[in-house]
């Protein structure tokens, strides 16, 4: 009998064969933390253990309200500076240009490897699947657990296979794809479970799209989300990888899985989540015309720079309708985007950019929204209260929709803006 | 260990967002100050009036979304008794077992009771008492119980390095 992804990459790690609901404590090759490092911080200071069990593993990356909105915020970076400091850990990236959102920021800098185990104290660590990299997000406890013993326990999770294939047609993404997914699947679909993408819909995506599908993992439950590592897996790390000891795993063809199902992306057709959940999937067709008061482009779902490419396409030589904030994922990211003149194309038709980091996308700062008022973003996550009045809408859908829906005022298909 | 209170109860796919809201993850550091604001943007007549003891019976899914711990901490330091849901979601599930949060998985007790109803949980026996019905609950996996045993995650590896 064949093995999953899941329990290959388990096993690797626990050095012996395992199988799915067994438990297995291993050692994680990278520990991702952001702003709530400060009390990650304290927690692993009343375990009693003086030094973290390998400094070089430990990544910690500030995102989450930068440059800090508030003295509380920035009491959270200077005790997550003088921790790393402290600790002689030499993977710290601060307020800088060097900085950006955690997850982006983790696979630019080459910590995401395929084979490799990553826990972070973030859902969205799921992100680094798009890799070949098992990665799972836990708490803060946790991962002060983590810091002082070098282990971590997991039961080794069932698989869900999603077998894609075809291409999308013109002005749908990977969003929409995945927001579909999320309609079916629902959000607690694949709870526990390990979500494997197979299929040459897949090995025809780029990194980014790969990295918007893996993010939305945790939305349906998922323990971890992976696509087959392959070729341009291995371009985007080559001269990145900061560490060796990685391999390319995936799947057996006779793997047992606990749960299957298959799309053809030339159906799938430009896609939103709806108020308050992300499984409250809709066809843009059908909600267009609905008022929006913000738009929103950015996030460790859709802040790259093909994402502002796709959101530029639309918005170039016209005006924006309603406030559009855009946040590049990470400097890398800013700087391309301002390099290839797409940040001027954004700036002419009204839009404000942002510095990188997490912004508006959970309520902290640089966007939040008034009682009543409806943004629709491209972020992850719609929850009640997300982006901060509990009273206020949040609609999910892809960089070309919000954008389309930007100059309108309302959301609209970005297939007719296109055609204008 | 036994305990008996007052039920809250909710549905389906309760998230960590409205269980403990984003925009205080980086402002409210105290444990105790955290638990102000359990429920907030979900069920505000909690967040007035839920005493300690209180049980929440909810659907399945709860917790689903963010990995935030004080979504754990606030019902913890509420006082909050148990939570029995039909499911959990798994950072969440984690996250309460590390707190010493009790949690309980069953999909009987949701027809039974209505908000406000008392009910006993005898965690020695995996018993869920409402009125004169009792319902079984499974016991915790033996490394789960480990963990609950030692009262949470911190004091379990304190143990396991030699540190008590």
């Amino acid at each position: 009998m064949g093995r999953t992804f899941a329990e290959k990459a388990l096993g690797r790690a626990a050095g012996h064969p395992v199988s799915a609901n067994e438990v297995v404590t291993v050692e994680p090759d990278f520990c991702m933390s952001h702003d709530n490092t400060g009390p990650i911080s304290r927690t692993f200071n009343k375990i009693g253990v003086k030094k973290v069990w390998k400094p070089e593993r430990i990544v910690v990356i500030l995102d989450h309200g930068v440059p800090a909105p508030s003295s509380d915020h920035a009491v959270n970076h200077k005790e997550a500076r003088e921790f790393m400091h402290n600790q002689r850990a030499p993977h710290f990236y601060d307020v800088a240009s060097s900085g950006g959102v955690c997850h982006q920021k983790f696979c630019e800098e080459g910590f995401a490897l395929p084979g490799q185990i990553v826990i972070g104290s973030d859902s969205h660590t799921c992100t680094y699947g798009a890799f070949g990299t098992f990665a799972t997000g836990i708490g803060r406890t946790e991962m002060a657990a983590a810091w002082a013993t070098g282990a971590i326990w997991f039961k080794v999770p069932e698989s869900f296979r999603i077998d894609v294939t075809g291409r999308f047609n013109e002005n749908v993404t990977a969003k929409d794809f995945i927001l579909k997914v999320m309609g079916d699947v629902k959000s607690d679909g694949a709870d526990y479970m390990s979500v494997e993408f197979h299929g040459d819909g897949i090995s025809g995506m780029s990194i980014a799209e790969r990295m918007t599908l893996c993010n939305l993992g945790i939305e349906m439950g998922a323990k971890n989300a992976v696509c087959e590592p392959d070729q341009r897996v291995l371009d985007f790390i080559k001269g990145r990888e900061k560490s060796n000891d990685w391999e390319i795993l995936w799947a057996d063809s006779d793997a047992v899985y606990a749960r299957e199902l298959s799309y053809d992306l030339s159906s799938i057709v430009p896609g939103v989540a709806k108020p308050h959940t992300v499984d409250n999937y809709a066809l843009v067709e059908s909600e267009r015309g609905v008022h929006i008061d913000q738009a929103f482009i950015g996030t460790c779902t859709n802040g790259r720079l093909e994402d502002l490419h796709a959101a530029a396409g639309i918005l170039k030589g016209h005006k924006v309708a309603v406030r559009t904030i855009v946040i590049p994922a990470s400097w890398e990211v800013y700087r391309a985007a301002l390099h290839d003149g797409t940040l001027e194309t954004l700036i002419d038709a009204g839009c404000i950019i942002c510095n990188s980091g997490c912004g508006p996308c959970l309520g902290a700062h640089m966007g939040t929204l008034a009682p009543g008022e409806t943004c629709i973003s491209t972020a992850n996550r719609n929850f009640k209260g997300r982006m901060g009045d509990k009273e206020s809408f949040i609609y999910l859908a892809s960089p070309l929709t919000v954008a389309a829906s930007a100059l309108k005022g309302e959301i609209s298909d970005p297939r007719e803006a296109l055609k204008g | 260990m036994k305990i008996r209170g007052r039920v809250w109860k909710y549905g389906d796919d309760v998230n960590t967002d409205v269980i403990f809201a984003g925009k205080y993850t980086y402002t409210i550091k105290d444990r105790a100050e955290m638990a102000k604001y359990a429920l907030e943007d979900l069920d505000p007549e909690f967040t007035r009036s839920a005493h300690a003891g209180d049980i929440i019976v909810a659907g399945k899914n709860w917790g689903c979304g963010s990995s935030r711990e004080q979504a754990a901490i606030c019902l913890k330091e509420r006082g909050i008794g148990a939570i029995i849901a039909r499911s959990f979601a798994r950072i969440h599930y984690r996250n309460c077992l590390n707190e010493g949060l009790p949690i309980i998985i069953s999909s009987e007790i949701q027809d039974l009771v209505k908000a406000g109803d008392e009910v006993e949980v005898d965690f020695d026996r995996g018993e869920i008492i409402v009125g004169d019905r009792t319902i079984k609950f499974p016991p915790y996996p033996e490394f789960v119980q480990g963990l609950v045993n030692d009262g949470g995650l911190i004091p379990h590896v304190k143990k396991a390095l030699g540190l008590v």
